[in-house]
């Protein structure tokens, strides 16, 4: 289970970087990138998955 | 863009004028016809300190110093009707828009790049293109941190919706920024739901009231903290008609009550091209006339600034200009930069013999006017081309924007600008241009200019704007005053008709390829 990142709908703002508390994104090649081993939907941690509810592109989702 | 003001075109421009000391003296500027551009005996000592030489935060020091903008904080924490985060055009000119983001380091050696290549630079301000205080705020203070070692004579100041606001108070106070803008555009969540679709807050994303009625008691709370820790906030307000305009006599009462220094009511930018809400669901922005009423009905205790560009988030030199294609990133990555501010001071000191002059000299061409003529004269818009200085010093042909006075008994006031394409392309006038700068400054009596060619005069002339040249590289309050007094008698004798003219468009700045 985790989130991915729409690389061709990202902003680059890295909202959603400061906001993992899992440090699970980065930013590489031009776009930010979820790290799928890391990531855990915030499940147990928040109520709502931290990158999707930041990001204003809303191209954090499932993957 | 060509429209840069060097050191020397404000130094050599004429003589400075030495005008024989009224019982005013040096205090000069004591009358509240200033607006923002209040001189010292309006303003406590310390408080003047801090924004003699601010352009943003002093009209008067509009047009003497540049500020630049960093873009190191493309991330933020709400979403707004008027902006669309995933817009970035290199042609646009409005907040948040950029063409490079920058890292910490990289913005820190632009800004002594541009410190030693514009010895006006006197502010670096941080206003996104996100918001400066999201993503924790990290970018925006490790900026600070470094250009508070590499050129300490800098001010630092910068701009927040507010959500993340109190969070940060301590850090800002401990940081020596002593100028912060916080965007307020109501204080009733009714009106916000209008405004704000969405804001992230404690771990989530809310909507609707509850997210307007948030980040209104946050806008509060910051406000509050920072006015009581002797921190300057102005703020600033999008006028958005039908939404939040009479409300924003609301929010001025609001922001006053706690303790904002200026209040700065911006004109809505909106077009479907910009892919924001407002402009694709067609929301218009206010009329020159209209904004006008608005900023005049909420000017009391409490300053409106009038000399706002909207400027973008990485805009350099003088407010009305923009030099950023002069230094993107490769372009500073060659310049050999050092730390090295005698330019800078030497800047500082003219501009400190020079103002204590100015004040002086326009109470005396104030007090000429207010002993001349009768107090039942009505007051006229005058537009002005400048490129700086507080002089008419620019060509009606390469002018991007005219500066707006208002002239009457009580003095010249500044009260916006209007802008505009040029006229002249290659040595001949635009007639299209022409006709969109005859609708920008409709509502003007008369438009002073550096030089002037004859056909553009005559349609001038011919549409009610009488075109002077008589003034050039002369300063503007004092022109303005000598014109106003002259007009007040030309009435007396019949000789003029009053005239309101018609309503002013109001527009963003054009496209212009100007970026690499």
């Amino acid at each position: 289970m985790a989130y991915k990142i729409k690389g061709a709908e990202c902003t680059a703002c890295g909202a959603c970087e400061a906001e993992c508390p899992n440090n699970a994104i980065s930013f590489k090649k031009g776009t930010y990138v979820i790290d799928p081993a890391t990531c855990t939907e915030c499940n147990g941690q928040f109520s709502s998955p931290q990158c999707a509810s930041v990001c204003p592109a809303d191209c954090c989702v499932p993957a | 863009m060509s429209n840069v003001v060097s050191l020397d075109g404000i130094l050599g421009v004429g003589e400075l004028k030495s005008a024989a000391l009224t019982s005013k003296g040096a205090s000069g500027c004591a009358s509240s016809s200033c607006g923002s551009s209040s001189g010292p005996s309006d303003l406590p000592a310390d408080v003047w300190e801090k924004v003699k030489n601010h352009p943003c935060y002093s009209e008067e020091a509009h047009h003497y110093f540049a500020r630049m903008h960093v873009a190191v904080a493309p991330a933020c924490n709400i979403q707004c009707n008027y902006c669309n985060r995933k817009y970035d055009c290199s042609n646009e000119s409005r907040p948040g828009v950029v063409s490079e983001k920058l890292t910490p380091e990289q913005a820190a050696k632009k800004v002594l790049a541009v410190a030693q290549e514009v010895p006006q630079l006197s502010v670096v301000g941080i206003a996104g293109p996100g918001d400066s205080l999201a993503a924790q705020g990290n970018n925006t203070f490790r900026t600070f941190d470094l250009i508070a070692k590499s050129a300490p004579d800098i001010k630092l100041c910068l701009s927040t919706n507010g959500l993340a606001l109190p969070d940060h108070v301590e850090r800002i106070k401990g940081m020596n920024i002593d100028h912060v803008t916080i965007t307020i555009n109501m204080v009733d969540a009714e009106v916000g739901e209008r405004i704000y679709p969405w804001i992230f807050y404690d771990h989530k994303r809310w909507t609707g009231r509850d997210a307007a009625q948030i980040l209104h008691e946050r806008q509060m709370e910051g406000l509050e903290a920072l006015t009581s820790a002797g921190i300057l906030v102005k703020v600033n307000s999008v006028m958005i008609p039908g939404v939040n305009d009479q409300h924003l006599v609301e929010v001025n009462k609001a922001v006053r009550e706690r303790g904002a220094f200026l209040h700065n009511i911006m004109p809505l930018i909106s077009d479907p091209a910009h892919g924001t809400h407002f402009g694709l669901t067609g929301q218009r922005g206010p009329t020159a006339q209209e904004l006008k009423a608005l900023q005049d009905q909420c000017e009391g205790d409490l300053k409106l600034m009038r000399h706002c560009r909207q400027c973008r988030a990485d805009a350099v030199g003088l407010l009305g200009e923009d030099r950023g294609g002069e230094f993107t990133a490769d372009k500073v990555e060659a310049i050999a930069v050092n730390t090295d501010d005698e330019a800078r001071r030497l800047y500082r000191e003219h501009v400190e013999v020079e103002r204590a002059e100015r004040h002086a000299s326009k109470a005396a061409a104030r007090e000429e006017v207010a002993e001349s003529v009768a107090a039942d004269v009505a007051p006229i818009l005058i537009a002005v081309a400048t490129k700086g200085g507080e002089r008419i010093n620019e060509h009606f042909g390469h002018a991007t924007e005219f500066q707006i006075y208002e002239v009457g008994t009580s003095g010249a006031k500044f009260v916006g600008h209007r802008r505009v394409d040029t006229y002249c392309e290659g040595g001949s006038g635009d007639e299209d241009a022409l006709e969109m700068v005859l609708n920008a400054i409709g509502d003007c009596t008369a438009v002073f200019v550096a030089k002037i060619g004859a056909c553009p005069k005559e349609k001038l002339s011919k549409a009610g704007i009488e075109p002077v040249d008589g003034f050039a590289f002369d300063y503007i309050e004092e022109s303005a005053l000598t014109y106003f007094k002259a007009h007040a008698e030309r009435a007396a004798q019949g000789a003029v008709q009053s005239r309101t003219g018609r309503d002013a468009v109001l527009r963003p700045a054009e496209p212009v390829a100007r970026r690499a």
